[in-house]
């Protein structure tokens, strides 16, 4: 019966927010590093000015 | 500095350096918004205590609340580098324009996923048509539009100057959406506010202050990751023009020393 | 600049007064949507006369959209664009011309849809002063926004996939002030209306003058 006691829990909210908002940032992110690294490959390391 | 190289120098190591958008301070600052994130946590949902009013649902303000701020900067910044691109026609501004138009995009959807979250169990629904989660929504479609157009075949210049004008209707729309909303609601009922205790606990003010830093550094992180996401894509661009120039251009030459 | 409006909006006018697009099309589909309405809400009882505020603007939104379509595709053939900058216009005389000819149609069409809501929805129209200055300021608004997206979008293969996505959102604060201020008036108290105009005519501003401003940037490229 513990679904029934999480349903009525502000915490289900509270988990689901913050599990949301995890997975989308870190998930971004993680996307945005790999199109990072995709693109590094055709690119010569001198027009990566940064490294 | 960044001349078109035809050498066949692409895709092969020819020294170590990392082949990644990640630089030492990028890393650096990466491993601080991690920090952060740990703190966050620990501070946000085990040793803060329960809110007077709204209970363990003030717990989503503390992704909430930072969440919606960074959004606006991030809207802000698209703003203020689109007004440099229609003013200058700079291609630095665009780039940062379009890759924190782009991260709104992710904090916008998150501030209505939170908030609506937040609102279930403390309104007891998930939507309330108040001047704020409209507005929001209206600002999700419109940054949807924003990389509708910005995925448009366009040459840099005619894209850059097209995402600028659609940024800045964008930023120029929230407000008036804000106070139309806010105006028409009032008409017809009390404007739906929840607001904290004022007697806040210290321990909250620190959670939120944590929220607040982690958001913002990690939008840094983001912003200049994607940044350079954007450059690289220019680069591969430029690049492409030129293999295909040089190709034409070695074509040229066979034919010319083929025939006698 | 306003020379070059006005040289630019008798242009749009002619052409549609020659071709009749508007009166032969776009009117026809206003009138049908507010049939299809009928259709969707309940016909007995007062519901459509209640609700023709609201969907009195949600249909000129849509007409709207076909308007500007309409407008831009026309200089978005044969590259008019460029043919209307080297000929020497101001580019802010450009969107004002091109601004005040969908004005005009619109205008037009409301009469015609208010004649419409009157006849299939029994709406007693009353409120006159305060109807005519909301559809002049609405329409000047929706009209701004919608040239200068539609400019933004012409010549594009998604062009009618993507205005109504950039528009509407961007109008939304019309439909808002345009049907409380349209449910004020034929409510019998205008008195309380006219600020919804001012809202109105702040959003027609605004729209107007980023328009003046940011125009030759778009014209430039596109």
């Amino acid at each position: 019966m513990t679904t029934i006691v999480l349903a009525d829990s502000p915490w289900l909210y509270v988990g689901l927010g913050w599990g949301a908002s995890a997975g989308a940032l870190l998930g971004y992110a993680g996307w945005v590093v790999v199109r990072g690294r995709r693109l590094s490959r055709d690119v010569p390391p001198e027009a990566r000015r940064w490294s | 500095m960044t001349t078109v190289t035809t050498e066949p120098t692409r895709g092969v190591d020819v020294d170590d350096a990392p082949r990644s958008t990640g630089s030492p301070a990028t890393r650096a600052l990466g491993a601080v918004v991690l920090a952060l994130v740990g703190l966050l946590v620990l501070l946000g949902l085990v040793t803060s205590p329960a809110e007077r009013v709204q209970g363990e649902a003030v717990r989503l303000f503390y992704v909430h609340v930072p969440t919606s701020t960074v959004m606006f900067l991030a809207v802000g910044v698209a703003a203020l580098g689109s007004i440099v691109v229609l003013w200058k026609g700079s291609v630095f501004w665009d780039l940062v324009a379009a890759a924190s138009a782009e991260i709104a995009v992710v904090l916008t959807g998150l501030s209505l996923v939170t908030g609506m979250l937040w609102g279930r169990p403390t309104w007891g629904v998930y939507w309330v048509w108040d001047a704020r989660l409209t507005s929001t929504a209206l600002l999700f479609i419109l940054l949807l539009g924003y990389q509708a157009v910005r995925a448009l075949p366009a040459d840099r210049t005619t894209r850059a100057r097209r995402c600028a004008v659609a940024a800045l209707i964008t930023s120029l729309n929230v407000p008036i959406v804000h106070y139309s909303v806010d105006w028409w609601r009032s008409l017809h009922q009390p404007a739906t506010i929840s607001t904290l205790d004022p007697k806040i606990d210290d321990a909250m003010l620190v959670a939120f202050a944590v929220g607040m830093a982690t958001y913002l550094l990690g939008y840094l992180w983001l912003l200049i990751h994607r940044f350079r996401v954007g450059w690289l894509e220019e680069q591969v661009a430029d690049l492409g023009l030129g293999d295909a120039l040089a190709e034409r251009r070695a074509e040229g030459l066979a034919d010319a020393g083929g025939a006698p | 600049m306003l020379a070059d409006a006005a040289l630019v909006a008798g242009k749009d006018l002619r052409l549609e007064a020659r071709s009749r697009v508007l009166l032969n099309q776009v009117a026809p589909f206003s009138i049908l949507v507010l049939v299809l309405f009928a259709f969707a809400l309940d016909v007995e009882g007062d519901t459509l006369e209640v609700a023709t505020p609201g969907l009195y603007w949600v249909t000129v939104l849509l007409s709207a959209l076909l308007a500007v379509q309409r407008s831009s595709a026309v200089e978005a053939a044969d590259s008019n664009h460029d043919a209307l900058r080297l000929a020497g216009l101001d580019p802010a005389g450009i969107f004002l011309g091109k601004a005040a000819a969908v004005a005009v149609q619109l205008l037009v069409l409301e009469v015609l849809l208010l004649g419409g809501v009157a006849l299939l929805y029994g709406t007693e129209v009353t409120g006159v002063a305060l109807l005519v200055a909301t559809a002049v300021l609405a329409t000047t608004g929706v009209a701004a926004a919608g040239t200068l997206y539609g400019v933004l979008a012409a010549g594009l293969r998604v062009r009618e996939t993507l205005l109504p996505l950039l528009l509407l959102p961007v109008v939304a604060p019309v439909l808002i002030a345009a049907t409380s201020a349209f449910e004020l008036a034929l409510g019998g108290r205008s008195g309380e209306g006219w600020a919804w105009c001012g809202l109105l005519g702040v959003f027609a501003l605004v729209y107007t003058a980023f328009g003046v401003l940011a125009f030759g940037a778009l014209l430039e490229e596109s």
